[in-house]
């Protein structure tokens, strides 16, 4: 009878303390920021190979716009941008991974919907990429635009994509029958697609160039003019910790305003002695700005050292390995662009 | 009393365990879903899905439903394991017998066979017959016809369609066919217990099943047309098959992985089942003047399926649950639709799973169900 009891009470303490767990993680407010420094490292996940983007080299140092999101909160908030945890994500995995608690802040070329922002638990903090879905074709197919599309044709793609959605929606306006085959991993839809399985690729256009750079013989292949959809992409948090959200979204808009004002990592310092306040407040010689995030006042002067404003990434990145050399919507408003960030006050 | 206690507490107390258990990891799920705005329901399963599947068995397109989606998946699945699980029982039981073979070179073959794909990982395999075997097709311009009227290109395998003119009637012979073959074969039975007389039921229900439905053509008014592929240009260098049936060549690779594969293993049951009945049985047999075909028909098979039948269940069973890797070739199985897309575009991703969890339960019960009762038919009936 003894035992019996022993075994009772040890099970009721048990379950006490796994309440305890629960209720203590709901009490704390800004839980990831705490954790990630504790932890030292921030939670990053990313793609699993898009030049440009996020594309690992074979030491497996990651590179790429959406990796320096992610280098830009390390640098903020642990004070060494190279304090990342990488993890590749496919389509299909990355909200999960993303939600339950895998990963702090999704970078991975993810289309800002509203379904995804309103239903699934995530909130988007910002754009950093402007994009939209276009068709890469065979160039000896002699197609030059998607208005010689016939019926029958195959496209592939990716799974648990906007693109997969897009896709229907175009061939299905103009009454085409298609054959979608859709993969997994964006490599597996570039074999398929490169071997012949398929007439057209269809994806993000930076995704249709970065992946031409992966081809077999690249110049055997052409991304159609048209652009059928808007793909604004950004980085991603969990619903539930405002803090967090600001934090990221806020080292976002200070790598775009600090190109708007000409601050570089090489001239960042000399800037402290600007005579623009503006300029003063993201450099950290003015204003009390990081207390807002329970952060020091040289965050953002940490970001702009250590990653560099959104030019030199974009420049870095996207435009010096030949991907997309023009900028295009993806310049700042001042020159044409539409990258237009709230002001840092 | 105490004795009682003692008995009946520790089980109320592993229940409750249990319980709390379950209840912990809701509760859980519900304060941490509660804190992300996720909303839990089923409700999405009647929202239009707005994707397109690759290969349906049914009418399917974005605007129908993700019950349907749901639907569309389950069938591939289920489609996927009825085809391997045909083939690879024929080949298990080839295989099988011709380990047994008195012929050096068929049975040594046989074992070089069986050890060759039980001991390759089925992913593998799947990759081998998609990125390696089916690549190598040619593309559809350049294939040469196979049969005349067949093509194997990389895009897929081309076959006719079959039309039919009053299909139904066609339908109605097959279905005298079956009812008059149960009825011969009890009356066989029958007067093979009474008078000791046999007829020849094989024949006869050989003769019914080309004779009836043939009959149907001459006189019924049913006929029989097929539209052949012709291929289509769709650009300058690529063109397509159009009319006929184009089966993908991922569903082509997966019933050829999942049936090697699997065929090994039945055959090592089918080799285990004839090898488990004692020689003495088959002396006894030939002893009392049966000849050779009745002592297989009549003493070692209904043996022999007795120990072949439960591990052979358990290899359907695996069969059909590796037939979720499909996933892997974009082959649209009940993983790569629902538990795939339309995961990602709902979010509901503990609806989803479950969801899916649930129906590969059932479908492997409903194996096992049908196997226990095939396998309680045959088994010894003691008196």
């Amino acid at each position: 009878m003894f035992k019996v009891i022993k075994k009772l009470t040890s099970f009721l303490a048990m379950i006490a303390v796994l309440f305890a767990f629960t209720t203590e993680a709901m009490a704390k407010k800004s839980k990831t920021l705490k954790n990630t420094q504790k932890k030292g490292f921030v939670r990053c996940g990313v793609s699993q190979g898009l030049p440009g983007f996020s594309n690992a080299d074979a030491s497996g140092n990651w590179t790429g716009v959406d990796v320096d999101v992610c280098r830009a909160v390390a640098a903020a908030v642990l004070g060494d941008a190279n304090k990342v945890k990488f993890t590749p994500l496919s389509a299909k995995e990355r909200f999960t991974a993303l939600t339950s608690g895998e990963i702090d802040i999704l970078s991975r070329n993810t289309t800002w919907t509203l379904s995804r922002d309103a239903d699934i638990g995530l909130t988007f903090v910002g754009v950093n990429f402007y994009d939209g879905q276009g068709f890469m074709v065979r160039k000896n197919s002699g197609i030059t635009s998607v208005n010689q599309f016939k019926n029958g044709i195959s496209a592939c793609t990716n799974i648990g994509t906007t693109t997969e959605l897009n896709m229907r929606d175009f061939f299905n306006s103009r009454g085409i029958s298609y054959e979608p085959v859709a993969f997994e991993k964006a490599d597996e839809v570039v074999a398929a697609y490169d071997a012949g399985r398929c007439d057209t690729y269809t994806t993000d256009k930076s995704g249709l160039a970065a992946q031409r750079t992966k081809m077999k013989n690249p110049d055997e292949h052409i991304v159609l003019p048209e652009t059928i959809s808007k793909e604004p992409l950004g980085p991603v948090v969990r619903q539930g910790d405002a803090v967090w959200e600001d934090i990221v979204r806020w080292s976002l808009n200070t790598m775009i305003e600090a190109e708007e004002y000409g601050i570089t990592s090489s001239n960042a310092d000399s800037m402290k002695t600007s005579d623009n306040p503006a300029i003063k407040r993201l450099v950290g010689a003015e204003g009390e700005l990081g207390a807002a995030f329970g952060l020091d006042n040289d965050w953002s002067l940490r970001i702009i050292k250590q990653v560099g404003n959104y030019g030199e990434s974009y420049k870095r990145n996207i435009a010096d390995p030949g991907i997309l050399p023009d900028r295009g919507p993806n310049q700042l408003w001042t020159k044409g662009g539409i990258l237009y960030v709230p002001p840092a006050r | 009393m105490n004795n009682k206690i003692k008995k009946i507490l520790p089980q109320i107390i592993t229940v409750l365990f249990v319980l709390g258990i379950f209840g912990f990891f809701t509760f859980n799920a519900q304060i941490n879903m509660d804190n992300r705005g996720i909303d839990f329901g089923f409700g999405f399963l009647t929202q239009e899905s707005s994707f397109d599947v690759q290969f349906s068995l049914i009418e399917y397109s974005g605007s129908h439903s993700y019950a349907r989606a749901y639907l569309v998946g389950l069938l591939n699945t289920l489609l996927v394991s009825f085809i391997s699980i045909i083939f690879c029982t024929i080949l298990g039981v080839i295989f099988g017998v011709a380990r047994l073979s008195s012929n050096y070179l068929i049975r040594n073959s046989a074992a070089w066979y069986v050890e060759f794909f039980r001991n390759i990982p089925l992913l593998l395999q799947i990759f081998f017959w998609y990125y390696a075997a089916l690549r190598a097709l040619p593309v559809p311009e350049k294939a040469a016809p196979w049969f005349g009227v067949t093509y194997m290109t990389i895009k897929g395998y081309y076959i006719p369609s079959f039309i039919w003119t009053n299909l139904d009637i066609f339908l109605y012979s097959i279905l005298a066919v079956i009812i008059s073959i149960i009825i011969i074969s009890t009356y066989a039975k029958k007067l093979q217990e009474n008078e000791g007389k046999q007829i020849p039921v094989f024949f006869i229900s050989l003769g019914l099943i080309f004779l009836l439905p043939a009959l149907t053509f001459f006189i019924g008014g049913v006929s029989l047309d097929f539209e052949i592929p012709a291929l289509k240009q769709l650009s300058k260098t690529s063109y397509v098959f159009d009319g006929g049936i184009g089966l993908p060549p991922e569903l082509i690779a997966l019933v050829l992985a999942l049936s090697l594969y699997t065929s090994t293993f039945v055959a090592e049951c089918v080799r285990a089942g004839i090898q488990g009945i004692g020689k003495g049985q088959k002396e006894a047999a030939a002893s009392v003047g049966l000849t050779p075909n009745q002592i297989l028909k009549l003493v070692v098979m209904p043996q022999a399926l007795r120990i072949i039948i439960p591990p052979t269940t358990n290899q359907y069973l695996n069969l059909t649950k590796n037939s979720s890797l499909a996933a892997a070739i974009a082959y649209p199985d009940l993983v790569l639709v629902f538990a795939g897309t339309a995961l990602m575009q709902t979010g509901k991703a503990i609806e989803i799973v479950s969801i899916t969890m649930l129906t590969y339960l059932s479908i492997s019960l409903a194996i096992a169900a049908i196997m226990n009762w095939y396998n309680k038919k045959i088994e010894i009936k003691e008196k």
